[in-house]
């Protein structure tokens, strides 16, 4: 049976979070502490080795995006990536109201090492309590000293989907309109204002000061050898609990529903589940037993995203929910480039051609054309994911579009 | 300009406009220096009474009183001397007549300058040491500056400041005047100014003389000519009979055109060459019609210098033929046969008579032209003068220079100062611009520029016409109510022959050295009609 | 130099430059349209888009450094399907009315569509966005119907002419280009420069001047300076039947040492009084207070008597001549000529004072 595992919501519950005292008590800002007796590069060799890797969807090691950061810069930057945008997922709002300073010192962790002054944290608009908050969390740990000369501030994010993507994150701090850079440059070269910029999901962050307090072995020891450690899961849609799970990376899909989550409700049969956000896969049953680690699960055709799990059972139609998904990205779109800003609406606008039984099989055609196009030609990663909803309901659900076709010939 | 247009771009660390408004009369210009300030990050100084869209993004602005140039300059100089900011290797080294400057300057304090310029003198030194301390600075000027009786004393001092500081034959510093006209560049290098020939030699000079005479086979004049206005001044007296007028109209921009209407219906008789039948052609006693820039070959020299070539696009209409021909034609029949293949013909005897254009041919003005000098065939052209500090004539002359008051001041009669300019959408005497459908839909007509609080004093509102006078007339005008200009001057463009602002010019006094009329400062009234 | 491999064959390019230089460079043609070698790279037109073995993502050329032993693909299936996808996407929102449109022939938009086959779009079901085209200045058409969204025109806006008048408004599908609040160019800061005209790469923007006059391929397009103020800018003439029809720009440095191409609103937009109406066709000379019109023979003869009589009567200094700022070199060097040795004096002088 499958159990939870603790790491970045091990405080949760278990102290007050308006209370430094608590945080302190519990061990908080030694790690800190500790870091400070190190190099740069040993720290830097620490994270590498624990092969702690992003948590905020594309599973980049931490350590060597910290090693991007060229050593002789005067002025960089650490940005918490708190815009968590993607509907149905809350795990980094749930870190943070459990455990405000946990992210603060992981954030001073890795401003100690890229030499970094200034830190943001970039939280979603909709989560105005958050801020305040945090804020509070800022100035306990402002006055008792614990973030030496680190000086974090707020910025409160516009409603954007695609501003969580991390230069879009830095365009909209900057004050520009929120739309994506391309890249290279990549943000630890040249970030916010040209400066080397690390940006790192508050889930990364948290992870940093068990890290530092028990060392990469320890942490690489956890759950599957090239995604170690833990990773918050929410659940939604069809399920019995639905709420926020940590667990290690080796457990599987199955566990995670049917062991931790209770299952589907009132006895009905599981049809799908889509894991990562609005534009992750949608997973039939015979890939359930897949470890929720970043690579298996890639090798499964499925991106890990942001840790939404959101279960669907058999009462569900899958062109439906789809459609749905599609207005969600053609609403989304920030329109920079030219695939993602026509492709969605040109998808929504056939997805809903098929919902209302108004499409011929060469539609069906045109948007599996346009949605492998945009995966591959699209400018940032909201373009490029957008379409895997439509392409793997394709793939495992045909039948649900069939069924509307036949309607229409009919 | 003593150096390139370019190097406003992306060289001069500092630009320092005075008496000019590039993104309305050089806006290739004025959008090269914005990007500077803006993306490149260039300091930017502006001193002009009219709060023009440099002066939105300036550094400093100093909306000095019109007239009161010489005081501004000498009072940045006095701080930069005050404040050991000089280049006293360059001074030493390059320049004579230190001393005497300086002595003048010493008592050009910032706070005396405020009560001449209107400028606080904190500005004032602010703009000093940003001109001194950023690097290579550019000193830009047009006819804000020329166009006053001090006129040649305000070159002289814009002089002063960049010899002071050492910002001149490097990439990025100069002294700039930007040209006004395509090819007023090229009509002064060609010796159409009555004391030089073609490339500023001397008709004074023997040797010069000699030259010519040799190589148009004629004996020549050795006396100075008359200038434009001191002509027209002559016309009026009787002592000049006949004038030949070539594309150009002073019944509109030469200043006091009552006084300019006199002089020309004074004349025996009266020639005009031009595209259209100008206010100054129908005065005329034949009118000659001459091709447009389109439809004819040549050169024109731009304001860095560039001989560039013009090319025919399309035919005269009718019978208009290019001026060259014109002229050819016309010598001929008065004895001294001129005949020319071609423009390019002509340039070959420019070249060989002109030392500063001697390297040119047209194969070598292809694609990017050349600047002038350009002495020999191999020689690339000169993008900036006065190399490492190097003086054509051995050293740089500073020039002690006082301040004197305009000519005409203010007075209880006449209480506003009026000055004259030019708008983005037309130019010159807006002969051509009037007659582009475009343009003259979009500004069909002059604007009066009155700050809100002088409108308020007059009880005049936006876009009331309003009666303008001076001592020399007074014309009817709509008012264009804007905190863009200083309380007690207004402005006007000139552009436009419904209210021609040369009505009201004067024409008596002139710069004594470059004869330049007084355009930017009249003593004007106000009145609601 | 780093080597790598494009469509088979090692070719060579510099350290540091994009694989769209480096595909210019071999001669390998990639298309772009939101490229602008003088602009800020956008990267979002995504026509340039190449395949890299080993990547997963297509690379947009424009913007992707080249490196060392890269494999390349400029014109894989793979990528002529996605461009061509591209393209219909454009084309479902883009108003095909080439036949009356100014643009025709010297759009690249069109090129691009004729070169991948695009006849007709598979995405039109849902319709075009439809754009009212009613901007009053008498400068510049605004047809954003034929809008690709490339953005030059807000590049050039905001880099070249430092204005910024123009921008992007809205998200997604519903973006634009407009003056802020959707206003008209005329109460935003535009200057009329038409420097988004010039870069435009469609007939989204185009000149209400030389409207219907003439299109690329009808015009000789002839190279000079501009007439106006000292700044001397390179231009384009453009000419059909012996007419002035329009202003073009040339951006190579080579030809345009000035000015790159960009033009203020006098050059690129003050052309139309070559043509005008009022423009002297024949000599004129006034008789009892009237014009009246006349061979150049009889009025040659008469300025040629009335100077020598008044020469001979007065003396030589008592003839001036007005040169002009605005005649050519050569012209001004003839009048200066003129004057002193056939008028025999120096009262020569121009307006440069003026
Ligand atoms: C459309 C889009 C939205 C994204 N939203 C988020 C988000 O809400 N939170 C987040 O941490 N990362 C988000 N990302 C990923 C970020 O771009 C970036 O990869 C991440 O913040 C890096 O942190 P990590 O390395 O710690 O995962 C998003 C990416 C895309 C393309
Ligand atoms: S993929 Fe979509 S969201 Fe991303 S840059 Fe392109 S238009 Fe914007
Ligand atoms: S005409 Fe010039 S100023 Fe106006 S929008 Fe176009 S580029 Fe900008
Ligand atoms: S108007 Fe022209 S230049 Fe501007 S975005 Fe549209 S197509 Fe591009
Ligand atoms: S285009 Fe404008 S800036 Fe350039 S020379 Fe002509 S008038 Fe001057
Ligand atoms: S040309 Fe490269 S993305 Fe547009």
């Amino acid at each position: 049976m499958a159990q939870e595992y603790r790491i970045v919501l091990a405080n949760a519950g278990k102290i007050d979070p308006a209370s430094l005292d608590d945080y302190l008590n519990a061990g908080g800002y030694k790690s800190l502490e500790k870091v400070r007796t190190m190099s740069a590069k040993e720290l830097i060799d620490l994270v590498r080795s624990s092969k702690l890797r992003g948590r905020g969807g594309a599973g980049f090691n931490a350590g060597m995006k910290w090693g991007f950061v060229p050593e002789t810069a005067p002025e960089t930057y650490v940005v918490c990536n708190l815009d968590e945008g993607e509907p149905g997922t809350y795990k980094d709002r749930t870190i943070v109201e459990a455990d405000p300073h946990l992210l603060l010192e992981g954030m001073a962790i890795c401003a100690h090492a890229i030499r970094s002054k200034q830190g943001y944290i970039y939280c979603r608009g909709e989560y105005p309590f958050v801020v305040d908050h945090l804020n509070r969390a800022i100035e306990q740990a402002k006055q008792s000293g614990q973030l030496g000369d680190f000086n974090i501030e707020v910025r409160m994010g516009g409603g954007a989907y695609v501003c969580g993507e991390e230069t879009a994150l830095i365009e909209s701090i900057e004050g520009h309109r929120g739309e994506p850079r391309f890249k290279p440059p990549f943000p630890g070269v040249a970030g916010l204002w040209g400066k080397p910029t690390v940006v790192n999901n508050v889930e990364t962050f948290a992870n940093l000061p068990a890290i530092v307090k028990n060392g990469s072995e320890w942490f690489a020891s956890i759950g599957s050898p090239n995604y170690p450690g833990t990773k918050v899961f929410t659940l939604t849609g069809d399920v019995v609990n639905r709420r926020p799970f940590e667990v290690p990376t080796n457990t599987t899909i199955r566990e995670l529903i049917f062991d931790l989550g209770g299952g589907i409700p009132n006895g009905k049969a599981f049809k799908a589940v889509q894991i990562g956000g609005t534009s992750g896969a949608f997973i039939p049953e015979h890939l359930l037993d897949t470890p929720l680690d970043f690579d298996s699960m890639r090798d499964a055709g499925i991106t890990l995203g942001t840790g939404a799990v959101f279960v669907m059972d058999e009462t569900r139609d899958m062109v439906d929910v789809v459609t749905r998904i599609a207005k969600f990205f053609e609403h989304e779109s920030c329109g920079k480039c030219n695939p993602c800003r026509e492709g969605t609406f040109r998808s929504y606008e056939l997805m809903k051609k098929i919902k209302t039984g108004q499409a011929t099989p060469s539609d069906v055609e045109n948007l599996s054309t346009l949605s492998k196009v945009m995966t591959k030609a699209c400018l940032c990663g909201l373009g490029q994911a957008a379409p895997t909803p439509i392409l793997t309901t394709l793939e495992h659900f045909s039948d649900d579009y069939k069924r509307r076709l036949l309607a229409a010939i009919s | 300009m003593t150096n390139s247009i370019g190097e406003l771009e992306k060289d001069s660390r500092c630009i320092f406009v005075i008496g000019s408004n590039p993104t309305d009369n050089h806006p290739v210009i004025g959008m090269k220096i914005k990007k500077n300030v803006l993306y490149n990050g260039a300091k930017l100084i502006v001193a002009d009474a009219r709060y023009t869209d440099l002066a939105s993004i300036a550094d400093v602005y100093l909306p000095h009183l019109p007239g009161s140039d010489v005081a501004l300059l000498n009072a940045m100089m006095n701080v930069i001397i005050a404040e050991g900011l000089a280049d006293q290797a360059f001074i030493e080294e390059n320049t004579e007549g230190y001393e005497e400057m300086a002595k003048v300057v010493s008592s050009y304090t910032p706070e005396y300058a405020e009560t001449i310029t209107g400028v606080p003198a904190d500005d004032i030194r602010k703009a000093a040491r940003l001109y001194a301390q950023s690097g290579p600075a550019a000193i830009c000027y047009a006819m804000g500056l020329t166009q006053h009786s001090t006129g040649t004393d305000n070159v002289k001092s814009v002089c002063n400041l960049a010899m002071l500081t050492g910002n001149l034959g490097r990439p990025g510093t100069g002294v700039d005047p930007l040209r006004g006209q395509n090819n007023v560049q090229g009509a002064c290098d060609m010796g159409g100014l009555p004391n030089v020939y073609t490339g500023y030699q001397a008709v004074t000079n023997e040797a010069a003389r000699a030259k010519f005479e040799e190589a148009w086979q004629v004996k020549l004049p050795d006396q100075n000519g008359l200038t434009l206005t001191e002509t027209i001044n002559k016309a009026h007296h009787g002592d000049i009979k006949a004038l030949f007028v070539l594309g150009e109209n002073p019944m509109m921009s030469d200043p006091d055109l009552h006084h300019v209407e006199a002089a020309l219906k004074h004349l025996d008789f009266l020639v005009v060459e031009d595209i259209f039948l100008t206010e100054t052609a129908q005065l005329a006693d034949v009118v000659l019609p001459g091709a447009c820039f389109a439809e004819k070959d040549g050169t024109f020299s731009n304001t860095e210098r560039r001989v560039q070539r013009v090319r025919k696009a399309a035919s005269a209409p009718g019978q208009a033929r290019p001026d060259w021909e014109i002229l050819c034609d016309l010598a001929t029949r008065m004895g001294y046969p001129m005949s020319y293949a071609s423009s390019e013909e002509i340039f070959k005897e420019i070249t060989s008579l002109t030392p500063s254009y001697a390297g040119m041919t047209y194969a070598r003005l292809e694609g990017k032209g050349l600047q002038w000098p350009c002495p020999t065939i191999e020689h690339p052209g000169t993008p900036y003068l006065h190399k490492d500090g190097k003086f054509s004539r051995g050293k740089g002359a500073f020039s002690a220079i006082e301040y004197k008051p305009p000519f005409e001041l203010p007075d209880e009669e006449y209480p506003i100062v009026l000055t004259t300019g030019r708008s983005l959408f037309h130019y010159h005497t807006g002969t051509m611009t009037r007659r582009c459908q475009a343009l003259d839909e979009h500004v069909p007509e002059a604007k009066l520029e009155v700050h809100p609080e002088l409108a308020d004093k007059l009880s005049i509102i936006e876009g009331e016409r309003v009666r303008l006078s001076t001592r020399r007339g007074s014309i009817e005008i709509t008012a264009h109510v804007t905190e863009r200009i200083v309380p007690n001057v207004v402005f006007m463009p000139f552009h436009f022959t419904e209210a021609a602002a040369n009505w009201l010019t004067q024409s008596d006094l002139l710069d004594p050295v470059a004869k330049i009329p007084e355009y930017k400062v009249s003593a004007a009234r106000i009145e609601k009609l | 130099m780093i080597r790598l491999t494009i469509n088979g064959r090692e070719v060579e390019a510099p350290r540091g430059s994009t694989l769209l230089q480096a595909c210019q460079l071999n001669g390998i043609e990639i298309p772009t349209l939101c490229y602008d070698p003088d602009l800020r790279l956008a990267g979002s037109c995504r026509m340039c888009i190449v395949e890299c073995k080993n990547r997963p993502l297509f690379l947009a050329s424009c913007v992707a450094p080249a490196e060392e032993g890269m494999v390349i693909e400029t014109h894989s299936d793979q990528i002529m399907q996605a461009r061509r996808v591209i393209l219909e996407l454009l084309a479902a929102r883009h108003d095909f009315s080439c036949q009356t449109c100014d643009k025709n022939g010297d759009c690249t938009f069109q090129d691009y569509c004729y070169e991948y086959g695009i006849k007709e779009s598979s995405f039109e079901d849902g319709g075009r966005r439809i754009y009212t085209v009613d901007d009053p200045n008498p400068f510049l058409e605004r047809d954003y119907n034929k809008c690709i969204m490339c953005t030059r025109c807000v590049r050039a806006c905001e880099e070249i002419t430092v204005a910024r008048a123009i921008n992007v408004e809205n998200r997604g599908h519903h973006s634009k280009i407009a003056v802020a609040f959707d206003g008209y160019l005329e109460d935003s800061p535009c200057v009329f420069c038409g420097q988004c005209v010039m870069v435009c790469p469609t007939g989204a923007l185009t000149s209400k001047v030389s409207a219907g006059q003439g299109r690329a391929f009808e015009v000789d397009r002839v190279l000079t300076t501009c007439t106006y103020c000292g700044t001397g800018c390179t231009l384009e003439l453009n000419v059909k039947d012996d007419r002035v029809v329009g202003v073009s720009s040339n951006r190579e440095e080579e030809w345009s040492p000035v000015n790159k191409g960009a033009l203020c609103v006098k050059g690129r937009f003050g052309w139309d009084f070559i043509n005008s109406p009022d423009r002297l066709t024949t000599p004129l000379i006034k008789e009892n207070g009237e014009f009246r019109e006349a061979s150049w023979d009889e009025a040659l003869d008469l300025v040629a008597q009335r100077l020598q009589e008044v020469k001979d009567q007065h003396g030589p200094d008592s003839l001036a001549m007005f040169t002009s700022a605005r005649v050519t070199n050569e012209e001004n060097y003839l009048a200066q000529k003129f004057t002193r040795a056939v008028l025999g004096t120096n009262n020569v002088d121009h307006c440069a004072r003026l």
